[in-house]
Parts: C-alpha cells; sequence; structure tokens
C-alpha cells in the first residue's frame, strides 16, 4: 500500500535532557563548577550562572558516579554501566584517560587514605539480576596509554546495597560504612577489623527500621544512618563491638532520602520526601533549622568542600545550590519529569517554547533551542502537600494558547471519591509588561463533567469579532466562551463569558477544533462529527464513520483545508471533503495521535500495532505518505507537536520535504522527549549553541573587559587588513595544538609542516573569517566536536529507541571499530 | 525558595450593584437630620466661608442654619409673599432672595431688616444671583425678564427681555463679572454679558429648564429640565456635549461637588443621582422620601442638605473615624522609624533589599504549620463563620484537599460541635458552599453517630439538619418537575419551527433531519 520512503539519515534523536538528579551532584574545589550525572554525560555547571558551561560526553552507557581525582582537584574520574572509568579535565572538557574494568559500575568512591586505588560497587559476577552487590577496590594501573585495562580488582565488602547513598567512607578514609536493610556494617581499613551493626525488624508503632542511607563525620568516628521511618540514627564508639551508643533523632515524617555532614562537621543535613531541607547542629541535635518549600521531594544533598555551598537535587528533575546561611542561591532546572503530561505538548507563539505539565499544578515553559527551562506559571496556586501516599491534589488537565500567543486557558481538576468534581477554568492574558500571563477569568465549573477538549479560534484577517474559545464536555454539551468588554468608569478591562451552549442528540461532546480561518467548528460527539458556523451557531452538517466513537479529529491546512481528518476508536483514519461533504477516503489504521504541521499540509500520524510504534506522515490530498518509519519508539507515543523552525532547511530529498519547515517533537510513553532529525542540521545546531553557552560564561573580570577591549581593536584591525582565512581541521594544526608542549619537535620543523598544511587544505575548504584570531580555542573546540558527535553519532543509531537503563553493552569488536573510528581524521566533517 | 501559598478563598460574584469607590464614599455619611420648614423648600445655599452656615429657603422665610444645628441660627421673615432663592454673596456676608411680589431684597447676614429693595419687576421674582466683582446684583422674574441692579445704589443697569416665559433658574460665572446664565420655561438657556445689550449664547435645551449650572472653569454649563440634564461646551459657542436622561421625573435641581469631578441632580421621581463629570455615567444614587426641590453640598462634601416638597430639609453629615485617633497606642517616636530610611546610596553602593514581609491570616498560620483542627477552630470563631462563610468553607476545603478533614473534625466537645452543626444548617444550603458542606456533614454524621443520644442540644441539631436537607430535597424535586416542563415547552416549540433552536444559557435543543450517515470505503 506504501512505498517504502524512510531514508537513514532521518533518525529519533532524544532530546530535553537527561535526568540531572540521578546520582548526587559535585562541586569543583574553588565552588565555580558543580558536576553531575546526566544520562550518558557529565554536566558541568556554573554555580555562578546556572548555565550548562560544558557536557563531558564519553560514555556509551548512564554514567553512575563522579568524584574528583584526590590527587588533581581539576580532574574527575566518571563511571558508567558501560564498564569504563573515565578521567576528564573537567574545565577544558577533555577525555584523559579511560580505564576499562568490564564490570558494570553502578557506584564510585575515592577515599583520602588510599589515592592510587577508587572503590566502586559493582554487581557479584558480574551479574545484575542476582541483586549481590559487591564494594571493590580498583587499583588504577600508571599508563601513559590513553586507554588502560584494568585488572586489579579486589573484594572490599560483600553483601552491600547497590544505591550509592549506603557506602560512605569515614574520617580520612579509615573506615568505610555499609548499610543493608537491618544491618549496619563498618569496615576499619588498617586494623582489618569488622563490626556488624543489626538493629531490630519490629514493627512498633509503624517504626521501620530499614536504613536507607548513611554519612560519616569528615572528623570524629561518627555514623550518621537514615532510615525508612524518618528517623536518624548517630552512631558512636563503633570501634567496639559491645560499647557502641546510638542517639536517635526524629523530624522526617517519611523515608530519609539522603543526608550528609558539612565540610567540618560542624552539621548534619538531611531531606525527604518533605522537600525540607534539615540542617541538625552536631552534638546538639535539638537545634534545627530548616529550609521549607523546595519543591519535589529531596533526592540528594552535596555539600561543597570548603562548606560554602550545599545543594540539593530534587525528583522534579532540579538542582538547588544553598548557601550556608540556608538561602537558595541558585536553581538548575531541567525538563521537569515525572508528572503526568495531561494537558499535552503547545507551543507558546511568543517564546516559541514547548509548554506542558511540569511541576504539581503548574505549567512549564520549556525552550527547545537553548534545551533549558524558561519558567514554570503557578496554575492552580495552592500549597502543594508532599506526602509519599499520593494525595489528590488539584492537577492541570488543559492547556491551550490562542494563535498569537495573547491568551492561555487551563482548565484544572480535582476529583477524588467523597466530593463533587472540583473544575476551574482560568483564562490568563499575556502582560506585555511583566512578559508573563496574568490570571484574568476564573470560571468555576464550566462543565459539570470533565472538559474532555479546548481550542481557540484562530482569527485570521479576513474574520473580525471576539476572541473565541470552545470547550466540549463530557456532560454532553459544549460551550462557547467569548471575550467581552467589562470596563468601567475606574477601569478598562476585559472578562470572558459564556455565549453559546450546544448540544447533539445528549452525546457526550469529545473533541473541537476550529478549521485554520476560524470559518467552521467540528465538534465530535461520540460516533458523529457535527460541523456548526461560528457566526450564527447553526449546525451545519454531520459526518460519521460507525460504529468507531472519534478519537481526533483535525482540519487540513492551507491547499488541504477543505479535508476533515478523524480517526475512530475501531482503527479506521479518515478523510472527509467539506465542499462535496462526502467521505474523501478511509484506512485501516489504528491512530494514537494525529497531528498538523501548521505550516505546511502534512499531517503526522502515530499509529500502534501490537506495541509498536510506527509513524507516517502524509498529505491529505495525496494517496501515498510522504514518510513512513517503523518502530519509533518503544511503548506507545502519548502526545506529538510540529515546532516551526526558526529558519526552514533546506532538504531536496523528497522523504525529508517534511521536515524542512516544521520539527515533529513527540513524548513517549517513559516521558522521553524526542524529535526526528537528520545528522547535518544536527551536528550543525549542536556544535553552534555550544561555542555560544562557552563565550557567553566566561565571568566578567576587568581583565577581562581589558583584554576583551584589546581583542576587538584587533579583530577590527585583521578584517581591515582582509587577511585569508585559515583553514579549519587540518591534521596538522591539530596535532601542533594537541600534543604537549614538552613532547613537541622542534619549532622550526613544525613551521614547515605547518605551511605545508595551509596549501593543501586550502582548496577544498570554505573558511570562516570571523573565527581567525579564536583560532586557537576553536580549533580545539572543533577536534573534540567531531569526535564527540561521531561517539554520539554511532550510539544513537544503535540506541536511540531504548530507555536509558536498558541500554546494551558494545560488544568488544564494536569497542575496536570505534577506536579505529577514533584514529582516523573526521574534520572534514566539520566543513560540511 | 517558594513562599506559603494561602488557601484560596472562593470569592462569588455579588449580586446588585457593584461595590466601587464612589458608592463607598456616598455611602459614607451619617443618618440623616430631618428638619421640618414651614413650606416647601425650594432653595438651599451654603455660605462660601467658614462656619458655612446655610440659607434655606422655604415659603415665607428664609432659615439660616449652622453646620450641626438642629434650630436656625437666624431668620429673615421680612417678607410679605413667599420668598425664593435666599442666595449668598461670594464673600458671605449679603444674601439676597426674591419674592413673590416681585421686589428683591437684600439682607445683611448679621442684621435682621433688608439692607436694600429693589423693585422694578412686575410678577415673583424667583432667581437672585450675586456677580463676581461683588457690586452687582441679578435677578430673573416671571415677567420674562432678566434684571441687572447695582447694589449700593439700588439702580437697574440692564434689563432684559429675551426670554418669552418664566425664568426661573439662573446663575453668574464666578471668573467673569460681567457674564450670568439664566434658564426658562421657554426651553432655552441664554447667557448674557453685561457689556452687550443682547444675549451672546441661547441654547435649545428642549424642555422647560429647571436649573443651570456652571462649571467653575466657566467651559461647561449643565441645564436641567424635564427628564433631561445637559451639558453645553461653551468654548464651542454652546453645543451639546452630551444629555443625561436618568430620572423617569423632572429633575429641578444641580450640584457640583466641591472637587468637581461629580455632578449631582435631584429630581422629583425623588432620586438623587451622582455623575462622573469626565464620563457622564452615574456612579451612584441616593433615595429619598419626597420628591426633591433643592439640593446643596456642603464644601469638601461634609454634608448633603436636600429639601423636599413635603418641607422636609434632610441633612447628612459626613462620617469622620475618629475612634480610629484616640486609640492610636502612643509608640515609638517618628525619629525611629525614619532611622536611615533617608540615606541615599551612593555610587558603586551594593543595596540589599530588605524582604517584603506577607501577612497570613490565622487560619494560615496554622495551616502552615499543619495545625488542622486549631486551623478549623480559627475559622469557626463566631466573626468569620457569621460574617465570611466562604472563608470558613475554603478552609474546610483546604482541609480536605489534604486529606486531614476527618482529623480536624475529629475530637470535638458538645459545644464545639454545637457551633460546627449550626454553622451547618445556616449554610448547607446556600449552593455556594453546598457541594464542601455535603461532604462535611457526612463526616460529621459518621464521627459523631455514636454519641448521639448524650447531649439534647447536638440531638436538637442534628434533628433540625434532617428536616432542613429533607425540605432541600422536596425543593430540588420540584425545580425538576419545572424544568421538565419546560423542557417539553421548548421541544414543541423547535419541532413546529423544523430548524435548530439555540437557547441562550442552557437549551439548545437540536432537531430537523439528520444527515445520512456517511458511506464506509
Amino acid at each position: 500500500m506504501v512505498e517504502q520512503t524512510a531514508r537513514d539519515d532521518v533518525r529519533v534523536i532524544r532530546t530535553g535532557g537527561s535526568k540531572i538528579n540521578y546520582r548526587r551532584p559535585l562541586f569543583s574545589t574553588d565552588n565555580r563548577y558543580l558536576l553531575c550525572a546526566s544520562g550518558d554525560f557529565v554536566k558541568v555547571y556554573s554555580t555562578a550562572t546556572e548555565e550548562c558551561v560544558r557536557v563531558l560526553q564519553g560514555h556509551k552507557n548512564l554514567v553512575t558516579g563522579i568524584q574528583l581525582n584526590p590527587r588533581n582537584h581539576l580532574q574527575l574520574y566518571s563511571t558508567s554501566l558501560d564498564g569504563t572509568i573515565r578521567l576528564w579535565d573537567f574545565t577544558d572538557g577533555i577525555l584523559m584517560k579511560t580505564f576499562v574494568v568490564d564490570f558494570k559500575l553502578l557506584a564510585l568512591y575515592t577515599s583520602a587514605a588510599d589515592e592510587k586505588s577508587i572503590f566502586a560497587i559493582v554487581p557479584k559476577d558480574n551479574n545484575e539480576i542476582s541483586g549481590n552487590f559487591q564494594l571493590v577496590s580498583i587499583n588504577l594501573p600508571k599508563s601513559t596509554d590513553q586507554e588502560v585495562a584494568v585488572k586489579d580488582v579486589t573484594v572490599v565488602l560483600d553483601d552491600v546495597h547497590q544505591s550509592p547513598k549506603s557506602i560512605a567512607f569515614g574520617r580520612e578514609g579509615q573506615f568505610v560504612a555499609s548499610v543493608k536493610s537491618l544491618e549496619l556494617c563498618v569496615l576499619f581499613f588498617k586494623r582489618r577489623k569488622y563490626y556488624r551493626f543489626p538493629l531490630s525488624s519490629k514493627d512498633r508503632k509503624g517504626a521501620n527500621n530499614v536504613f536507607t542511607c548513611v554519612a560519616c563525620h569528615p572528623k570524629e568516628d561518627c555514623v550518621a544512618t537514615g532510615h525508612k521511618d524518618g528517623k536518624i540514627r548517630l552512631w558512636r564508639n563503633i570501634s567496639n563491638k559491645q560499647e557502641y551508643t546510638y542517639s536517635t533523632q526524629h523530624w522526617h515524617h517519611n523515608v530519609v532520602n539522603d543526608l550528609i555532614f558539612s565540610a567540618e562537621g560542624t552539621s548534619l543535613l538531611s531531606g525527604g520526601v518533605e522537600s525540607v531541607l534539615v540542617q541538625w547542629q552536631y552534638k546538639s541535635e535539638t537545634k534545627k533549622n530548616f529550609l521549607p518549600r523546595l519543591g519535589g521531594a529531596i533526592e540528594h544533598i552535596a555539600t561543597s568542600p570548603d562548606g560554602f555551598l550545599h545543594c540539593t537535587s530534587h525528583s522534579d528533575n532540579k538542582i538547588i545550590t544553598i548557601q550556608s546561611n540556608l538561602t537558595v542561591s541558585a536553581i538548575i532546572q531541567g525538563l521537569v519529569k515525572g508528572q503526568e503530561v495531561l494537558t499535552g505538548l503547545m507551543l507558546d507563539p511568543r517564546s516559541k517554547a514547548l509548554v506542558l505539565n511540569g511541576k504539581p499544578g503548574h505549567l512549564q515553559f520549556y525552550s527547545l533551542q537553548s534545551d533549558k527551562q524558561l519558567y514554570n506559571l503557578d496554575i492552580v496556586q495552592k500549597e502543594y502537600i508532599h506526602q509519599s501516599s499520593e494525595l489528590n491534589q488539584t492537577q492541570v488537565v488543559k492547556a491551550a494558547f490562542d494563535c498569537q500567543g495573547t491568551w492561555l486557558v487551563t482548565v484544572e481538576e480535582r476529583k477524588d471519591e467523597t466530593t463533587d468534581l472540583e473544575q476551574q477554568m482560568k483564562l490568563w492574558a499575556y502582560n506585555e509588561e511583566q512578559q508573563s500571563f496574568a490570571l484574568n477569568t476564573m470560571i468555576n465549573a464550566p462543565h459539570e463533567s470533565h472538559i474532555s477538549a479546548l481550542c481557540f479560534q484562530n482569527l485570521t484577517g479576513s474574520r473580525s469579532g471576539p476572541a473565541t474559545l470552545v470547550t466540549a464536555g463530557l456532560d454532553c454539551q459544549f460551550k462557547v466562551w467569548i471575550l467581552g468588554d467589562d470596563s468601567d468608569i475606574y477601569r478598562k478591562c476585559v472578562c470572558w463569558s459564556c455565549d453559546f451552549v450546544g448540544t447533539y442528540h445528549h452525546l457526550q461532546a469529545t473533541n473541537c477544533s476550529f478549521s485554520e480561518d476560524g470559518s467552521l467548528l467540528a465538534v465530535s460527539f461520540e460516533q458523529i462529527i457535527t460541523l456548526w458556523d461560528p457566526d450564527t451557531w447553526d449546525l451545519k452538517c454531520t459526518f460519521c464513520h460507525p460504529p468507531g466513537k472519534i478519537q481526533d479529529l483535525a482540519f487540513g491546512r492551507l491547499s488541504c483545508s477543505k479535508y476533515l481528518l478523524g480517526t475512530t476508536d475501531n482503527g479506521f483514519l479518515c478523510c472527509w471533503n467539506l465542499l462535496s461533504c462526502s467521505l474523501e477516503w478511509s484506512t485501516r489504521l489504528n491512530v494514537k495521535v494525529l497531528q498538523v504541521d501548521p505550516l505546511s499540509e502534512n499531517v503526522a500520524a502515530f499509529t500502534e500495532f501490537s506495541q509498536v510504534t510506527d509513524l507516517f506522515v502524509f498529505k491529505p490530498n495525496e494517496p501515498r505518505p510522504l514518510y513512513m518509519q517503523k518502530n519509533v519508539c518503544s511503548g506507545l507515543v502519548q502526545w506529538a507537536l510540529f515546532v516551526p523552525r526558526e529558519f526552514p532547511e533546506d532538504y531536496n530529498s523528497d522523504g525529508k520535504q517534511w521536515l524542512a519547515r516544521s520539527q515533529l517533537y513527540f513524548l513517549s510513553a517513559s516521558q522521553n522527549l524526542m524529535t526526528f532529525s537528520t545528522e547535518s542540521v544536527e551536528e550543525r545546531l549542536t556544535s553552534s549553541s555550544k561555542h555560544l553557552v562557552i563565550e557567553e560564561n566566561i565571568p566578567m573580570t576587568p581583565l577581562h573587559v581589558l583584554l576583551g577591549k584589546h581583542r576587538e581593536q584587533q579583530t577590527n584591525f585583521v578584517s581591515e587588513a582582509k587577511q585569508t582565512a585559515l583553514p579549519e581541521g587540518s591534521a596538522t594544526i591539530d596535532e601542533m595544538l594537541h600534543t604537549p608542549a614538552h613532547v613537541l619537535p622542534n619549532a622550526s620543523f613544525l613551521c614547515s609542516m605547518f605551511v605545508n598544511s595551509l596549501m593543501i587544505s586550502k582548496m577544498g575548504t570554505s573558511a570562516k573569517e570571523e573565527e581567525v584570531e579564536e583560532m586557537d580555542s576553536e580549533k580545539e573546540e572543533d577536534e573534540s566536536d567531531t569526535e564527540i558527535t561521531l561517539v554520539e553519532d554511532e550510539q544513537e543509531t544503535k540506541e536511540a529507541y531504548s530507555a536509558e537503563e536498558l541500554l546494551p553493552k558494545l560488544t568488544k569488536s564494536e569497542q575496536k571499530e570505534l577506536k579505529k573510528l577514533r584514529k582516523i581524521d573526521f574534520s572534514w566533517i566539520a566543513t560540511l | 525558595m517558594s513562599s506559603y501559598k494561602p488557601t484560596v478563598i472562593q470569592t462569588y460574584p455579588k449580586l446588585g450593584n457593584k461595590v466601587t469607590q464612589d458608592t463607598l464614599y456616598w455611602k459614607n455619611y451619617k443618618s440623616p437630620v430631618q428638619i421640618k420648614e414651614f413650606g416647601a423648600v425650594t432653595n438651599i445655599n451654603f455660605s462660601p466661608i467658614a462656619p458655612y452656615n446655610y440659607a434655606v429657603t422655604a415659603s415665607t422665610r428664609i432659615n439660616i442654619y449652622g453646620r450641626y444645628s438642629q434650630e436656625p441660627l437666624k431668620t429673615f421673615s421680612r417678607f410679605n409673599d413667599t420668598a425664593y432663592c435666599g442666595t449668598y454673596r461670594n464673600d458671605g456676608r449679603l444674601l439676597a432672595a426674591g419674592s413673590e411680589d416681585g421686589i428683591v431684597r437684600l439682607f445683611d447676614v448679621a442684621g435682621r431688616a433688608a439692607l436694600r429693595q429693589y423693585s422694578g419687576h412686575t410678577k415673583a421674582v424667583q432667581v437672585t444671583a450675586f456677580t463676581s466683582d461683588k457690586y452687582h446684583l441679578m435677578s430673573g422674574s416671571d415677567d420674562y425678564s432678566v434684571r441687572l441692579w447695582d447694589i449700593p445704589s439700588t439702580t437697574e443697569l440692564h434689563c432684559f427681555k429675551e426670554h418669552t416665559d418664566y425664568i426661573r433658574c439662573g446663575c453668574t460665572s464666578n471668573l467673569n463679572a460681567d457674564l450670568f446664565v439664566t434658564g426658562s420655561y421657554d426651553h432655552t438657556v441664554k447667557v448674557f454679558d453685561a457689556r452687550m445689550d443682547k444675549s451672546v449664547i441661547t441654547m435649545e435645551h428642549g424642555q422647560p429648564v429647571e436649573s443651570v449650572l456652571l462649571f467653575p472653569s466657566g467651559g461647561l454649563l449643565v441645564s436641567a429640565g424635564g427628564r433631561y440634564v445637559k451639558v453645553w461646551d461653551m468654548l464651542k459657542g454652546g453645543q451639546l456635549l452630551v444629555s443625561l436622561r436618568n430620572h423617569h421625573k423632572t429633575v429641578t435641581c444641580l450640584c457640583l461637588s466641591s472637587s468637581g469631578q461629580r455632578l449631582l441632580s435631584g429630581s422629583l421621581d425623588r432620586h438623587v443621582k451622582i455623575y462622573s463629570t469626565s464620563t457622564y455615567k452615574v456612579v451612584h444614587s441616593l433615595d429619598y422620601a419626597a420628591a426633591i426641590l433643592s439640593l446643596a453640598l456642603a464644601p469638601e462634601n461634609e454634608a448633603i442638605v436636600v429639601g423636599m416638597t413635603n418641607s422636609v430639609l434632610n441633612i447628612r453629615h459626613r462620617k469622620h473615624n475618629e475612634n480610629k485617633q484616640e486609640k492610636k497606642k502612643k509608640g515609638p517616636s517618628y525619629r525611629f522609624f525614619i532611622k536611615g530610611k533617608d540615606y541615599m546610596p551612593k555610587k558603586g553602593d551594593l543595596l540589599v533589599s530588605k524582604p517584603v514581609k506577607f501577612h497570613l491570616k490565622k487560619y494560615d498560620k496554622l495551616l502552615k504549620g499543619f495545625r488542622v483542627s486549631l486551623a478549623l477552630d480559627a475559622v469557626l470563631e463566631t466573626n468569620v463563620r457569621v460574617k465570611t462563610p466562604e472563608v470558613t468553607t475554603g478552609v474546610m476545603q483546604e482541609l480536605n484537599r489534604r486529606g486531614v478533614l476527618q482529623n480536624a473534625l475529629a475530637g470535638r466537645d458538645e459545644k464545639q460541635l454545637s457551633v460546627l452543626l449550626s454553622f451547618l444548617i445556616r449554610n448547607v444550603v446556600d449552593p455556594r458552599f453546598t457541594s464542601v458542606l455535603v461532604n462535611v456533614a457526612e463526616i460529621i454524621v459518621d464521627i459523631y453517630s455514636s454519641v448521639i443520644g448524650e447531649s439534647p442540644l447536638v440531638d436538637n441539631q442534628f434533628l433540625k439538619l434532617q428536616d432542613l436537607i429533607e425540605k432541600e430535597i422536596d425543593y430540588q424535586e420540584e425545580l425538576l418537575e419545572v424544568l421538565g416542563m419546560m423542557d417539553t415547552i421548548f421541544a414543541t416549540m423547535t419541532t413546529k419551527k423544523n430548524a435548530v433552536v439555540c437557547g441562550n444559557q442552557n437549551y439548545a435543543l437540536i432537531a430537523g433531519p439528520e444527515e445520512e450517515p456517511m458511506v464506509v470505503a
């Protein structure tokens, strides 16, 4: 039926960042950077500006642990599920060394006492399913090679919990404490003494003594443990099997997720589901300080080595840096995940940001270009109670923007078993001065039942009249709301009010949609689509495709605006012609998500067939689909959205034409935001954005300002002189710049080589004049870029669909191939 | 980090008039003082200088009242016949009045007998006014003539006989001593200039003119006659600016508020309407017991004085919040508060702003600390639950949202339970609160069903509640029946028309031929 048009170069790539709350973040020694594991990368954030300064790419699986090199604080060790430990220079973003361990590494520790080796949690016998984990010491061999295989692995502790929070190293690395279920184990390295402190499992008075986390005091032999029931125990005199003591503190009403001692050991920080950071004074634990309402549940707490900063990472994909006096200094927010996305994906027409459910009761505005969250809009405006047993709280269930972005409508609902449905519809007007949305009208109980769909009327130039909103409800009605004037002599204002209520045979209204020019409203009532004239609210005609109930409804765009598309729950995609009022075509497709490109005639349909999701892109007036991709992602696609590009891309092949003006984003069932892209575009975008970010993040010191001026003058001078551009990506230049100075050959030798390289490469490459004066730094980045993207490509082509945790391990042959690839000069890619 | 978000209290749209700053202002008057005069009160005029006494013309007398006096301070009763239009001069020392016998009399406010008498009119003089240079006096009469008099010499300076009917109103410009305006029953308003020998501008009001008023700037003129109040632009040569028809009987008197921002008109329909002078919309309305003939505002709007046909003078004084000043505690000195506030930051100073403190209500403070029972107690205090039941209901809803409503309601003694039950009885049938309170009532019944029979007070209230709910159910059933009947009526109507009929709000019934289902391909 359909031609196979899928090209290999249109690929599904993951966007929207990864979880930044997966592991405990880490401060650099000078407090300038905050490092955190994020998916397969390690991200370096500036603590001052909250910007992501660098992304350390190289691991091929989830990064599970990061630690500073105890011997050099400008270097970072990272472990990953791919079985490697990598050593990075994180200020420059250079991978220095790779240690291949061939174990799945689940956590990483360093010890002050033993600088030569590092510690990691690995599954016993490399068998993760067994559930047995070990703490091992890995002796890193000294070698000049880039890639070193590590053989020297010794087991330190057997039978440990796999969570990195269950193991902590004590004062100067003298002992290690580990907790698992109801037992605390302490091992003293020097004396090789091993102590076990079991707790009773009795569930008396709701007590639940299961350990969740452990921390060791940096100066004394004291171990703090957190428990499932919210208790914190401080263990002292642990070197004595009989005369150990512990004191219990109980403030948290729920599980203690993490706890840590401050750098000097004067206070203990703990946090849990309540999202309250508690600061306990060491040795006078009755004195507590609180920092409440931090957002999502606290997952990890970290402190800086000098004790000036703390940071907490939260379940809503957020890291908060907190000063030592418990004031929040910065918030690093990723795309909020975890909440069910009920509103679907929307595009804010003003900021071109992606809008979807964010924090509970909020809408998040997420910039796709800069890949970061712009802001959160508080819709519900009620206090959110953090409780482990989920309360039935008010949720934002529907939202829509009008085409100019001046109005936003949101619907929030709360339903529990005993009370009626609490439903509110809020209309928000964009305030130019505050650059944000302000509440204009609030309507209590707009419908008697759930609102199934809502849409604004597109007011194009030819149409006049007040702004119009249509809501369809399961109470068998659809309502029309119009913007009216509510001003009097004291103030000028506008408000929304109900203008018309329509029903059809007492059927539930399930969908509503306006045509592109706003001249026709389609409302579906179970099996039947009704068409209404928005001027008179007369019923014009009805369509149906029995016996299926209409699931989704969309008007065609541009030249296809005479078509109306509908999907039914019995697996049909139908297209009706509005001019002849007849069915144009229908096909058997179990469409889950139907999305229309606003800038072209294209329609994207995600179909589901036996748990496999396929994508079809078609024009309603053409019998063949433009593009088809099988098995887009594992699981179902929840929502999809066409996002117009800022600048149209040039695609000459037909199969990619549909990507030229808009980009298709979709949200998978596992809440990963994905998009379709091609290699070259993606590459160009990442490299350009990267340059920008790094340049922006150079702190403004007086010297910088001075130098900047000097530079600028130089630049002018250079451009005036019209110096011929230097080519990029030459192997010689790279070699020259990357070889350490002490191994470089004589300068005279290099000179001729350099000149030669210029002569050769000039023929084929186009040059960028403006980057000349920064040649050295640029070169460096270009080089690393190409390498990184290559690695990324490899990885993505193979593993783009699978969830982060399920990434398969690379085989040895593949790794060899990769190594080969790395040796080949790929600098020519940069010039494409 | 984000601060505590206070409990959302639902606001419900209020029925009736909206409360605006104008309604608040004009309602802030004490209950009226009523003084019985001898006849219909035709004119009230305030002295322009302190202590702002006012002259009230009624029947054959002019009474001078002080600000708070119930008895007249002084009475001028040397009139042979009905007196009209007792008017103060702008220095407050002289008073002029017309009379039914056609003589204009001039009184010294301090004296008793008339200082001068100006005779020349052949019929009753109903209008007198001093010019702003204090030396001349204007009078208008039922003999259709307007005369200008020299005060000291009692000589007649001008006589304009342009009107063709009774002259019942007039005023002088306070900017130009030569300008004055008269309104007549011949439906015209004429502007005269003493330097010319005929009227300068004539405006056609359309009804017999009962009152005219010049704005202090002299740019706008207001005339009242019939049911209309009309505003004229003098600078455009008497162009009609706006015509107001807010009364349903003849408008008899006009008055400006002291700021010039509001215009007041009194009418025989017993209302005083207050207009904004920028938009000419009615912002407030005052009701009186009888038809209003005269109206005056004290300087600074300190009092509204209205004279009516039933010879009652109605005086309303402005309320002042005197109590607040008495209660003021002696706190720290002003210098203490101002300390450091007047410091101007120098260039390069680092400004640290003081955090703004948000004031939380008592129940919010308790909710913030998760003390749910106490929070419920706080909103069940008498003044909260009686005056603002929406706050009590809002907090109950919030407790339910937090899943702790049951805990908060439990463990109450007889007195507290009876308070809760009385609140329920009072509000459970209120449609604004029903959805929340039904749930509360169910929980209370669940919790306290075991103690029924222990306290006669509580038992009684439970019975009352039951009774109330039964009545409400019956009522709702009846309403549904009515709704059903209406549905039938609407349905019959639509079948006759055989087309789509759309009800305005709740009924959109669609009948008519249904399209054939599309053919499945």
